[in-house]
């Protein structure tokens, strides 16, 4: 059974939604876009991640109009938008403070986009009541947005900027100021929404568990600079640098120098006196280059007998160990002082972990566990 | 009992300050004038029950009879409403300049609109007179520039008292609406240009709504003192600007008629105490919007 994958960056015929060329915005002497050049395609939900000041709030006010590109251009649908001001764009932003109009219900808050295009009021009354529903908030049409929750305020901001059917919509930090539970719940929310309309998302975010759990696409921003653009997975599981690998979820980093073995196996040099880590790389590396190898917590075993099997085993000792209920993670120290994490399910109640402070344990995992990395 | 001690405060001071001085200027408009010392009869001296026996309304009536009064308040009203609609036209964008200026001049710019309250009120509107008048800084510098020959009648007229009260309630206008602007969230602009608003539509939908309370505030403010205002007329007015004030200094001063004087207030009183609590009925439904 064939299914097929949403994926047009993949697809060589897709014209994009929106295109960066070679963009760069600077605010004095400051460069917060640097020569930058991306595509976005229609019904993508694409997540802008990063620290804050690497230039994704930029790029959305770009996208909105309210900047313009200090070089290069950019493209909605193959017009170039340089120029164009916000109220001319078939482009709405959903706010960070969700700039609800205090003097306005929430009813005329969805509306007030669509009354702004001269709409018959038949057709303005339908789509508000359409809105309401989506994000249900019929009940509360008639309050004023200090009346309700912060939860109930960031589906009104959502109602609203989506109440003119943008071709795309674009959410600085949406759920910043939500507590973790309804966040994630509304994370889910969100891509109902964006699924059910089939409108282009482009969300910014700094929480890398809200771009891997929403985003069909997710670009790793630094300096105003794109330093990786790729599906969650990818993204988690081949990182292309240290970078992303550190910024997206916890990770063990080896530095050394390889030596091919052949079958695209390497063998990385990390430590005088240690065996060397094989691991396997599509990347090739030369004989003698330095390189890091990157391997996630959760990819490493910890036992107390030497395994036989695995490619890589190391000996340490047990440090400190986080128990997070779920799962815990063992931090251990190698002979050569360096600390390594591994984490694993408690399949087993606590009092029966056979794991404890200061043991003796062995880490282990193959060679296709990690990923190499030049950078 | 501490809280009632607590709002018993205020409340003394309005009767002590307020009331009872009321109750007394009310007393005097309800007598008729007399050559005594003090100019009116009765007063307590002839004991309560003659006092109140001879109390009237006599002067509240002469105050319908005789038109200059009703001409001083309609007058007065006018150059009151019209003044504080002009304030509001000049206040607004300076309010709005400051609230849009870079954080760093904030300060400074609030300082200029403050600054003149460290001169005197009268030495300020001096000041005027010597600008205004026909071989003042105004003419001549008109006349330097050649827009015109000849000096314009400025001084002792309507115009002057305008130009007075315009400037002198100025930052009773500015600070309000300073106030209700600085607060407003940038982004709000920006979700209504986003919507589909023109600068300007964003300006009317939300600038100036959100604004609505600074710009009442503002207005009291403004309209209240105008419309009792004595010095500006007088100094800066000529012998057409009739207003209530100018009339009820001359009445009690020139006149020597306290009796109709204190009539004249009462009525003024009345004028203003429906501003007054529509004012009062704004900023609490104010206060309670931001609760």
């Amino acid at each position: 059974m064939s299914q097929t994958v949403f994926a047009p960056w993949a697809d060589p015929d897709q014209k994009p939604l929106i295109r960066f060329e070679n963009v760069t915005k600077k605010f004095g002497e400051f460069v917060a876009i640097d020569d930058l050049s991306l595509d976005i395609y229609e019904q993508e939900f694409f997540a802008l991640l990063g620290p804050s000041g690497c230039g994704k709030t930029t790029m959305m006010r770009m996208l909105a109009g309210f900047e313009n590109p200090t070089s290069g251009r950019m493209l909605l649908a193959g017009q170039d938008i340089a120029g164009v001001p916000p109220n001319k764009r078939a482009v709405n932003m959903m706010f960070q403070s969700y700039a609800l109009f205090p003097h306005l219900s929430i009813w005329d808050n969805i509306a007030f986009g669509l009354r702004r295009d001269n709409k018959p009021k038949d057709e303005i009354n339908a789509r508000v009541e359409e809105m309401l529903k989506l994000t249900r908030l019929e009940k509360f049409a008639r309050r004023k947005p200090h009346q309700i929750s912060g939860g109930q305020r960031q589906r009104v901001a959502l109602a609203r900027s989506l109440a003119k059917a943008p071709k795309l919509l674009l959410l600085d930090e949406p759920m910043g100021a939500l507590d973790k539970k309804l966040r994630q719940d509304t994370q889910f929310e969100l891509m109902d929404i964006q699924e059910t309309t089939g409108t282009t998302f482009v969300i910014v975010t700094h929480d890398q568990e809200e771009a891997m759990t929403v985003a069909s696409r997710v670009a790793v921003m630094d300096e105003g600079r794109i330093i990786q653009v790729a599906t969650p997975a990818d993204i988690y599981e081949a990182p292309n640098s240290i970078y992303v690998a550190d910024f997206i979820g916890d990770v063990n980093l080896f530095n050394g120098t390889t030596s091919p073995e052949g079958d695209d196996r390497y063998a990385v040099h990390w430590a005088e006196g240690h065996p060397p880590l094989i691991a396997t790389s599509a990347q090739p590396f030369s004989d003698g280059q330095s390189s890091h190898f990157a391997i996630r917590p959760e990819k490493i075993a910890i036992s107390t007998e030497r395994p036989t099997e695995t490619a890589n085993v190391l000996q340490g000792k047990v440090l400190d160990i986080a128990y997070l209920g779920n799962i815990s993670t063992y931090h251990v120290a190698l002979p050569s002082g360096q600390i390594i994490k591994a984490q694993t399910a408690n399949t087993r109640r606590i009092s029966r972990r056979a794991i404890t402070w200061e043991d003796p344990v062995w880490l282990s995992w193959n060679a296709t566990a990690g990923v190499l990395l030049d950078r | 009992m501490r809280r009632f001690a607590l709002i018993a405060v205020p409340y003394l001071w309005l009767l002590f300050l307020f009331l009872v001085p009321f109750l007394i200027v009310f007393k005097i408009s309800l007598s008729d004038l007399a050559l005594a010392i003090p100019p009116y009869a009765p007063t307590f001296k002839d004991g309560i029950a003659e006092m109140l026996r001879q109390f009237d309304f006599e002067n509240f009536v002469f105050l319908t009879v005789d038109d200059l009064y009703w001409k001083a308040y309609l007058s007065s009203l006018q150059i009151a409403f019209f003044s504080t609609l002009i304030t509001l036209m000049v206040g607004y964008p300076m309010a709005y300049g400051m609230a849009r200026a870079p954080e760093e001049w904030r300060a400074t710019l609030m300082m200029l609109v403050i600054l003149p309250f460290w001169t005197s009120f009268l030495i300020r509107v001096y000041a005027w007179i010597g600008i205004l008048s026909n071989d003042g800084f105004l003419n001549q510098l008109l006349m330097w520039i050649g827009l015109i020959n000849e000096p314009l009648t400025i001084l002792n007229t309507n115009i002057a008292v305008y130009i007075g009260i315009v400037y002198t309630y100025l930052p009773f206008m500015i600070l309000p609406i300073y106030a209700a602007l600085d607060r407003l969230d940038e982004s709000l602009n920006e979700a209504a240009e986003d919507l589909g608003c023109s600068r300007m539509q964003a300006f009317w939908l939300v600038t100036i709504p959100l604004s609505k309370n600074g710009i009442i505030a503002g207005c009291f403010l403004v309209f209240i003192p105008a419309l009792g205002e004595f010095v500006i007329p007088s100094l800066l007015g000529g012998s057409g600007t009739l207003m209530i004030g100018k009339i009820l200094f001359e009445e009690f001063f020139n006149n020597r008629d306290w009796p109709v004087a204190s009539a004249v207030a009462v009525v003024l009183l009345l004028i203003l105490i429906i501003p007054i609590v529509l004012f009062q009925r704004n900023q609490q439904r104010q206060a309670e919007a931001e609760q």
